[in-house]
This record gives C-alpha cells, structure tokens and sequence, in this order.
C-alpha cells in the first residue's frame, strides 16, 4: 500500500472541513472494500479521514412507520434491529447474506452503499477499464464475463452492482440523506445510483466532502411480507448471480401492491418497474409471475458467458414472487 | 491492564493524539499509535497504512493470527476489537487507537486452554492447522453471538472462516460440544 495521511475527525463538520482541506482525501468507515482496493493500487487516495468516531451509528424507528439507519451503523447492527426484522424483513435478510459475520461487523451501511464494482478488470489495477482509467475502454465486454450485468449496461462498462442490501432499499424508495460543502441534501436512492453510459467512473451524484449521514426507509406496510432471495454459485459467503428483494400484496387472489428489485444483473441495484407495472391488477400466480419477469428481462443484454443470467433471473423473479404470495396468504394479507 | 510494555519500536518523535486538534492529520511518516492489546496497553510507531494484522505479527511478536488472503475473504486473521469479531487484514492498525483488541493469544489463561481450543483438539478440527487461530476466534465468537443453534446455522455464521482442509465438520462439531457444556444457552467464557 502506498503511504497514506490518517485523521480521525470528531464530528460530521469537523470531517468535511478536513475532506474539503484535501481534494486527494477520502473518508474511511469500515474500510472492507476500501482497505483493500488501498492495497490493490486501485484507489489512491493519499489522506484517510476516519469517520468511525462520528455519532451517526443510530437506528430509529420513525413516528409513521419509517425507518432511519444512521450511516455508521454495521450492517450487523441493522441486520439484528428490531425495526428492520419485523417491518423491513427484506433488509435483514439482504444483510445476513451479503457478507461473513466479520464483514458484517466492520462493513457501515452508508459505505455499503458506496462499494465498488467486484469486475476482475477494474480491481486487478492494470487491465483497461473505464471505471479506474476513464478512456481506456473495458476489458470485460469480450473477456471473462459471466458475473458481468446484462441489464444498464453501455459499452463502455458491465460490471454487476455488487451490495445486497442496496437491492432492498432500492426496491423501497429509501432515500439517503447526505451533509457536505452545499449543505444537506436528500437523495432518491435510486438516483443515487447512476448508470455507467459514457461515464463508468461517476458513481453517485455526490461531490468531494459530502458524507452520507443516514438512510431513511419510508413506511411500507408491505415489506412486512417481504424477502429477499439470493442465488449463487455457493451455499454461502458468494456475490449473487441472481437476487430478488420483494415484497408483495395479494387480496382475492389479485395483486394489489408489489415492489421488486433485483440485484447480480444489472450495473446498478435494480427496481424492476416493468415487473411491478404488469403485475399490478393481475392474478398472484405462476403464469402472471412469469409474463412480468419475461417483460423485465426483454431489455437484457447479454455478453457471451452471461447469457445464462437472462433465463436464470426470470426464474428468481417467479420464485421469489411465489414466496412472496405464499407469504403474503399466511400473513392474513389475502 | 495498563501497564505500558517496553518495546523496541516504541518511537518518541511525535506528540500524543490527546495534544493534538481534531481531525489533525497525522503521517505518512511513523506516528505513535497506543493502543490495548489482550489487555495490555501498546504503544508503537506506525506508519499509518500498517494493518492491524501486520502490526500484531510484525510489530508485537503475537503471529498466532495469521495471514491468509490479505483480503477479507478467509478469516484466518479474526480477532475482537471492542468484543466483536472482525478481520484484522481489513483493519488499519491506527483505526483501532483507544479500541481493545483480543487475538487467539488471550483464549489460554494461566497455561490453562480454552474449552474451544480443548474441543477443537478432542474432534481433530484442523489438519494443517493454518486456519484454526481464525476458527478459535469466530467460534468463540459465534457462542457468544447466540447462532449456534443448529449444524445450518454454525455453518452459515462460520462461513467467513475457511479451511482449504476442510475440516468443517469436526470444527462444528467442537462448537457444538462447547455449546452444550456451556448448558445450552450457548454462551461460553469470555
């Protein structure tokens, strides 16, 4: 690793005056992708300033039924909150497979958010790659892409969107809420994630200095039934090649409220409109399921060694939304 | 417990992070980091960028937590800081300033071995034994977190330890031994 400056601020002001003193600095929280891409030579920043001391660790519970997780907070600490199981389950569920317990640990959630891509060419630090050497072009269009995304691509990146968790806040309209040099702001985190287009390097619409200080969940009666369901190569401890945060509301057999995301198959933790649009006012069965996913998945662009990901997640789309209905039946949603 | 060892790295050039202003930048060169370790307080001179996983081996002579991956993926490097297990190799050692971190050193007392270490000698839950520092630490851990009900559930809360032996099943069956000596609750010592 290159040698690196290390402060440890004190307070959200006290962090981004010191960000701000330095264009070539970065925030550190809990360091899991950080540290190591540090060691790869893949980011180079050449000050620290640690944020891990900062009072934004807190999960609440909101008076209409929302959720705040403090950007501090480990995604152990979300995954056990009460709040989160019993409300959000698709969160907690989302946490405990996306990481080892000792990830899980260290790893924030604002920093979740902020992960990088898990694309071989972008973090072996030489390969061409758009993402780290803007113009140089990408490796992985014509290279080993079978974890590579088949939706939100351009030609100029297809690396997968790696975090879980994203998939489910993405699916409930979470929106992150952010301090920095132009005062707060308050991000739809779906905007928060940006396609790569021409510009695989900007990631978040978010400048230098700006610090993400909370996730708000709003209220969703509907993510009481919710899951998330996860496919990959192992039993455990894997990126998925497929995921699917759902929740869903069936009464006399009829959806009347869904809300889908995927993640593993897209640039970006992926709300699954066209999925929700078709199967809003449908019958909650196999065949409706099935037409939705094939909707969704029409826009897929395959590349070699990923075609399989295409047929695997409509598969994980159908099988989620059954759970989901068998669910949302036992739950006296029907 | 605050006891400040001698120690040949233990530098004297710059001053206490008490003495200085917040978010006052500190190196690239060697600071003086105190931290406390198995209890004892440490005081070294690091550079910033040194690990908490190199600061132990190289720095401290404790090499009982070991380096696998260097990454984050194989958990041979677990220890505790501030009593939950996390992985030293991801940690900057200067991270972990007025934290307290535990290696596999501490688990033995008075030459006496932990009941997790006992158990995993009585199941033979290692081979080439690489891995067993991290192993102790996650399984001690993992008692303590309370999610060593079932096989499935010691397999998947122990899934960021690997053992490229395998030898997982007698390393959950020593977990499940100390479990059910512990009286069910599953909370063993420390």
């Amino acid at each position: 690793m290159r040698p690196i400056s290390y402060a440890r601020a004190t307070g959200v002001e006290d962090a981004i005056a010191t960000a701000l003193a330095d264009r070539e600095s970065a925030y550190l929280a809990g360091g899991t992708t950080e540290i190591d891409l540090l060691r790869l030579d893949v980011v180079r920043p050449t000050a620290l300033i640690d944020i891990n001391a900062l009072p934004l660790g807190r999960i609440e519970d909101l008076p209409d039924g929302g959720l705040r997780i403090g950007a501090l907070a480990r995604m152990s600490d979300a995954a056990e909150a009460p709040g989160v199981v019993e409300r959000f389950p698709m969160i907690a569920q989302a946490l405990v497979l996306g990481a080892s317990p000792q990830l899980r640990h260290m790893a924030s959630m604002g920093g979740n958010l902020l992960q990088r891509v898990r694309c071989t060419y972008f973090r072996d630090g030489v390969s061409p790659c758009n993402k780290r050497e803007p113009g140089t072009g990408c490796s992985a269009l014509e290279g080993i892409n079978r974890g590579h995304a088949v939706l939100g691509t351009s030609e100029h990146c297809i690396a997968t969107h790696p975090s879980d968790v994203s998939v489910a806040l993405v699916a409930l309209d979470a929106i992150v809420q952010t301090d920095g040099p132009s005062g707060t702001r308050a991000i739809p985190i779906d905007e928060f994630f940006l396609l790569p287009g021409e510009t695989p390097h900007y990631e978040h619409p978010i400048e230098h200095g700006e610090l993400i200080v909370a996730i708000d969940v709003p209220a969703a009666p509907v993510a009481r039934t919710s899951l998330y369901l996860k496919v990959r190569d192992r039993g455990s401890y894997e990126f998925a090649l497929v995921s699917a945060a759902v929740a869903l509301r069936v009464e006399r057999g009829v959806v009347i409220d869904v809300r889908l995301a995927l993640g593993g198959v897209a640039t970006k933790p992926w709300r699954a409109r066209r999925v929700e649009s078709a199967l809003m006012g449908a019958r909650a069965d196999t065949a409706s399921f099935a037409r939705a996913a094939h909707e969704e998945l029409a826009a897929a662009r395959p590349r070699g060694l990923n075609a399989f990901k295409v047929e695997l997640a409509q598969r994980t789309i159908v099988r989620a939304l059954e759970t989901a209905a068998g669910l949302a039946i036992a739950g006296g949603g029907a | 417990m605050t006891k400040v060892k001698k120690h040949p790295v233990v530098a004297t050039a710059t001053a206490s992070p008490a003495k200085r202003g917040a978010g006052a930048m500190r190196g690239p060169g060697a600071v003086n980091v105190s931290l406390s370790v198995n209890g004892e307080e440490r005081l070294v001179s690091i550079e910033p960028r040194v690990s908490l996983l190199d600061l132990l081996r190289e720095h401290l002579d404790l090499t009982g937590t070991k380096k696998g991956c260097d990454h984050g993926a194989c958990g041979a490097c677990t220890v505790w800081v501030d009593g939950r297990r996390v992985l030293a190799c991801l940690t900057l050692a200067i991270t972990s300033e007025g934290r307290e971190v535990y290696t596999v050193e501490s688990l033995a007392t008075g030459g006496e071995l932990h009941p997790m270490q006992r158990a995993f000698i009585t199941r033979d839950a290692f081979q080439c034994g690489y891995c067993t520092p991290g192993q102790l630490m996650s399984a001690v851990a993992l008692l303590n977190e309370g999610h060593a009900s079932t096989d499935a559930e010691i397999a998947e809360w122990m899934s960021g330890n690997l053992c490229r032996c395998a030898a997982y099943p007698n390393i959950r069956a020593a977990i499940r031994d100390v479990r059910d000596a512990a009286g069910g609750d599953g909370h063993a010592a420390h």
